[in-house]
C-alpha cells in the first residue's frame, strides 16, 4: 500500500488510526520518517475533519485528497464528506480498513457493510480482498477519483489483506473500458452552439467549477473576450473569472448578485459552461431562461437536460472544447448589452453593498468583515468558508483574483466544513494566506479541529461571524416562518479561553474602526490566528430569490411579513 | 408526458455490488422496477440487465444516463415495445385433480402454447415463452379454475432491433482508443 501511494506521487495523508487499520498505520510509521520517508501524515481529530480536510486540500491544489481511517465509525465519520466530495466533484481517495474477509458480515466488532453505504455517495467503491490486487485498485482509484468528472472513491480494506504478504509489482491503470472520462467534443455540436452565439444579440455565459476543475481560466477568458460575452459565475465558480476581470458581472444564485440573476432572463443565448444548473441558480425552473437558447457544455453527459432543457449540449472537458468553440465564433461587440447590467448593479450598490459595507452605525456586520479581509488581501487570499449566512456574506464579498480561490461546501450545504477545510487548505498552498470565515454554530461542530491546528501549527487565518444565531436558518425563520425563532439562538463559550488552550493568537473585534488593523495582525502573524467578530445578531442576507420563487422576482430587500 | 412502458436495457461489467448500483438508481428516482433480469451476455466478463419500468420519455432518458455514468456499467438504453422483441418464461404448478376433471384447463393450455415439464397425482408443472402479455393473460385465466398452486415469471428479457450491436460497438472502440493511446505514449517517449 504505501509502495502504492507513493507511486502515486502523494505527499500529504490526513487521517486517523483504528484497530483495523493498524498494519497500515504501522507502515506509515515508517513511511513518514527517516530514509523511507515518503509522506507527511496529518493526525485530525476527528475523521470528518480528515475528509474535509482532503477536500480542501484537493480544491485548492487541483490534486487528489488522500484519507487513511480505520473500519466502522471511522469511516462512517467521513461519508459527509463522501457526499459532500460527490456533489462538489472533489477527488478525494478514502482508504478504509475493514475487518477481515473471513468475518464479513457476521457483525465482527466495527464491521460497516461500507461498500453498501458508499457506493451511492461515490465515484467508485472497491474491497480490495487480497494483497496483489493493491497496486491496480490503487492506481485505479486515484485515476478515477481525477480524471472526468472528479469525485470520491473509496478503497475498502479488509485486515486481512493489509497483513498477508506478496511481492510489490506497480501497476499503472489509465484506462477503464466502460468509463470515458472526456468525450471528444463533437464537431456539428460545436458549429450550431457558433452558430446561435454569432446571432446573439444578448449573450450570457455562466461559468461553473467545472472551468476551475479543467484549469480552463485562460481558454474561458478568450472565449468570452473574442464575442465580448459577459458572464455570471456560481457560487463554486467564483475564481473560475476573476472578480477584477471587465466581463466578471457578478455571482449567480439564491444570495448572488441581483445584475446577472436578473439579466440572465433577458439573454437571448446562454451559455452554460461547466455548471450544473443547481436550484439554488435556477429558482423556479417553470420561469428560467424561457426565452433562451441554452448551450450547455459539460464533461458529464448525465447533466444535459436534467433540470434545464438545453439547444446545443457540448459533452466534453472544457479545456479542450472552449477554443474549439472560440475558433468557430466571430470577434462581436455586445457593449450596449454589457452596459444595461449596469442599472441593476447601481441599484444593488445602493440598497444592499453600500449598507453591508459602509454602514457608519451600530454592530459590525458579516459583509464588512469580509470585504476588510478581501481588502486586505487584495483578492490573492483563499476564501475558505463555513455554510450559512457567513458563507454567503463571504462569497459575496470576497474577491477572487488567482484561481482556486473558493472552497466551500455548496451542494451539500455542510456545516462544519470550514476550519477543517481550511487545515486542508494550507497544506495545499503554502504561498497564499488561506481564510476560514465561520458562524458559531459551523464552527462548534468541528472545533475539535482546533487540535490539528495546533498540532501542525497550520496558518489558518480563522473569522469568527459571531452573531449568536443560528443566522440562516434565524433569517427563513423571519421571512417564512413568522419570525419564530425555533431554537436558533445559541449560547456560546469564551473563544478566547478556548483559543488560549490550544495556544492560538486570538483577538477579539466589536467595533468597525479596529477592523482593518485585526485583519492585518491576522495577516502577519505566522501561524493560525482566531479572529473573533461580534456581529450584529440579526441582519439578513439580501438580495435574496425565495426558495420556489423565480429569478425574476429576486428581493433586493426584504419584504414586510 | 405519458407514461408507457419502457425497457432498459443495461451492460456492466461483472463485479461485486453492481447490481445495488443500479437499482439505487431507480430508488433515487422514484421509479418502480416492473421487472429485473440479470444474466451473463455474450460478451465475456459483461453482464446484461433487462429492467421495465412504466415511466415518462423525460424520465426513462434521465435513468439511463445516471445509470450510464456509473463507472462500471459500459452501456444503458431503453426502448419502447417497436424497437425490441421481448419474452418471458413462466412457470406454473397447478393441481393435478383439478387439471383432470376440469377439461377447459386442459384446452387452455394446449392453445396457450405451454409445455408440460411433469404431471404427478399431486401436480402437474406448465413451462411458457411467450410475451410478458400473454403469461399474464394465461395466469388470470387459471386462477379462474381455482387451480393454480405456485407461479412464477423470469423477468422480461429482450433483445433490440438494432442493425448495429451498440455494446460491441462501444467496446471495440473503447479498446482501439486504448491501442493509440498506448501508441501515442510510446512515440512520445521516443521524441
Amino acid at each position: 500500500m504505501m509502495e502504492s501511494l507513493k507511486a502515486q506521487g502523494i505527499k500529504t495523508i490526513f487521517g486517523y488510526p483504528g484497530g483495523s487499520i493498524m498494519p497500515v498505520y504501522d507502515a506509515l510509521f515508517d513511511y513518514t520518517r527517516g530514509e523511507k520517508k515518503a509522506f507527511d501524515h496529518i493526525l485530525v481529530r476527528h475523521e470528518q475533519g480528515a475528509i474535509h480536510a482532503a477536500q480542501g486540500f484537493a480544491r485548492v491544489s487541483g490534486e487528489v485528497g488522500t484519507v487513511i481511517v480505520t473500519s466502522g465509525p471511522g469511516v462512517a465519520n467521513t461519508l459527509t464528506g463522501l457526499a459532500d466530495a460527490m456533489i462538489d466533484s472533489t477527488p478525494v481517495v478514502v482508504i478504509a480498513g475493514q475487518v477481515g474477509v473471513g468475518v464479513l458480515g457476521t457483525d465482527a466488532f466495527q464491521e460497516l457493510d461500507l461498500m453498501t453505504v458508499a457506493q451511492p455517495i461515490c465515484k467508485w467503491v472497491y474491497q480490495i480482498r487480497r494483497p496483489e490486487d493493491i497496486p491496480w485498485a490503487v492506481s485505479k482509484a486515484y485515476y478515477l477519483a481525477k480524471s472526468g468528472r472528479p469525485g470520491p472513491v473509496v478503497l475498502d480494506f479488509p485486515k486481512n489483506a493489509q497483513t498477508s504478504k506478496c511481492d510489490y509489482v506497480p501497476e499503472t491503470v489509465n484506462f477503464v473500458r466502460s468509463y470515458i472520462p472526456s468525450p471528444r467534443p463533437k464537431q456539428e455540436k460545436l458549429q450550431k452552439a457558433a452558430e446561435l452565439i454569432n446571432n446573439a444579440k444578448r449573450p450570457l455565459a455562466l461559468v461553473g467549477q467545472g472551468v476551475e476543475l479543467a484549469g480552463a481560466h485562460e481558454e474561458l477568458k478568450t472565449f468570452l473576450e473574442k464575442a465580448n460575452i459577459p458572464a455570471g459565475r456560481t457560487m463554486l465558480g467564483l475564481s473560475a473569472l476573476a472578480s477584477n476581470h471587465p466581463l466578471n458581472m457578478g455571482m449567480l444564485g439564491m444570495h448572488g448578485n441581483y445584475a446577472p440573476n436578473i439579466k440572465q432572463q433577458e439573454a437571448d443565448v446562454v451559455i452554460a459552461i461547466g455548471m450544473r444548473f443547481s436550484d439554488r441558480v435556477t429558482g423556479n425552473l417553470a420561469t428560467y431562461l424561457k426565452q433562451a437558447k441554452v448551450i450547455h457544455l459539460d464533461i458529464d453527459h448525465a447533466e444535459i437536460n436534467k433540470n434545464v432543457q438545453t439547444d446545443v449540449a457540448i459533452v466534453a472537458d472544457c479545456k479542450e472544447s472552449l477554443p474549439m468553440l472560440t475558433a468557430l465564433i466571430n470577434e462581436a461587440d455586445h457593449s450596449e448589452w454589457i452596459e444595461s447590467f449596469k442599472p441593476l448593479r447601481d441599484k444593488e450598490q445602493e440598497k444592499v453593498v453600500n449598507k453591508a459595507l459602509h454602514p457608519t452605525e451600530g454592530p459590525l456586520l458579516m459583509g464588512e468583515v469580509a470585504n476588510a479581509v478581501a481588502e486586505a488581501t487584495k483578492g490573492m487570499g483563499v476564501t475558505v468558508t463555513d455554510v450559512g449566512q457567513n458563507q454567503l456574506f463571504s462569497t459575496r464579498y470576497s474577491k477572487y483574483n488567482t484561481p482556486r480561490s473558493i472552497i466551500t461546501s455548496g451542494g451539500l450545504g455542510t456545516m462544519g466544513f470550514g476550519l477543517p477545510a481550511a487545515i486542508g487548505a494550507t497544506f495545499g498552498e503554502k504561498n497564499r494566506p488561506v481564510f476560514a470565515f465561520m458562524g458559531d454554530g459551523g464552527l462548534q461542530m468541528t472545533i475539535q479541529e482546533l487540535g490539528t491546528i495546533m498540532e501542525y501549527h497550520c496558518p489558518v487565518k480563522m473569522v469568527l461571524m459571531n452573531n449568536n444565531f443560528l443566522g440562516n436558518v434565524r433569517q427563513w425563520q423571519n421571512m417564512f416562518f413568522q419570525k419564530r425563532y425555533a431554537f436558533t439562538h445559541m449560547l456560546n463559550p469564551n473563544y478566547e479561553e478556548i483559543c488560549s488552550a490550544y495556544k492560538i493568537p486570538y483577538l477579539k473585534v466589536k467595533d468597525r474602526k479596529d477592523l482593518p488593523a485585526a485583519v492585518e495582525k491576522a495577516l502577519k502573524t505566522d501561524g493560525p490566528f482566531f479572529l473573533e467578530t461580534i456581529i450584529m445578531e440579526e441582519d439578513d442576507v439580501m438580495p435574496m430569490t425565495a426558495p420556489g420563487a423565480s429569478v425574476n422576482d429576486m428581493m433586493l430587500e426584504k419584504e414586510a411579513n | 408526458m405519458e407514461k408507457k412502458l419502457y425497457t432498459i436495457l443495461i451492460y456492466s461489467e461483472n463485479v461485486v455490488g453492481i447490481l445495488n448500483l443500479v437499482t439505487a438508481v431507480f430508488t433515487r428516482n422514484q421509479v418502480n422496477i416492473e421487472s429485473l433480469n440479470v444474466s451473463p451476455s455474450g460478451i465475456p466478463n459483461v453482464h446484461k440487465y433487462t429492467v421495465t419500468v412504466i415511466t415518462d420519455e423525460a424520465q426513462a432518458k434521465k435513468l439511463v444516463k445516471q445509470i450510464e455514468r456509473k463507472v462500471d456499467v459500459i452501456k444503458a438504453n431503453f426502448y419502447v415495445e417497436d424497437d425490441i422483441f421481448v419474452s418471458e418464461v413462466a412457470l406454473f404448478k397447478l393441481s393435478t385433480s383439478i387439471v383432470m376433471s376440469t377439461p377447459d384447463i386442459s384446452r387452455l393450455v394446449r392453445h396457450s402454447g405451454a409445455k408440460v415439464l411433469e404431471v404427478n397425482e399431486t401436480y402437474t408443472t406448465l413451462q411458457i415463452c411467450v410475451k410478458p402479455d400473454a403469461v399474464t393473460e394465461l395466469y388470470k385465466k387459471l386462477a379462474k379454475y381455482k387451480c393454480v398452486l405456485q407461479y412464477t415469471r423470469s423477468g422480461v428479457v429482450a433483445i433490440t432491433r438494432d442493425k448495429v450491436e451498440r455494446v460491441s460497438e462501444f467496446l471495440k472502440e473503447q479498446e482501439n482508443q486504448q491501442f493509440d493511446f498506448l501508441e501515442e505514449g510510446i512515440n512520445s517517449e521516443e521524441c
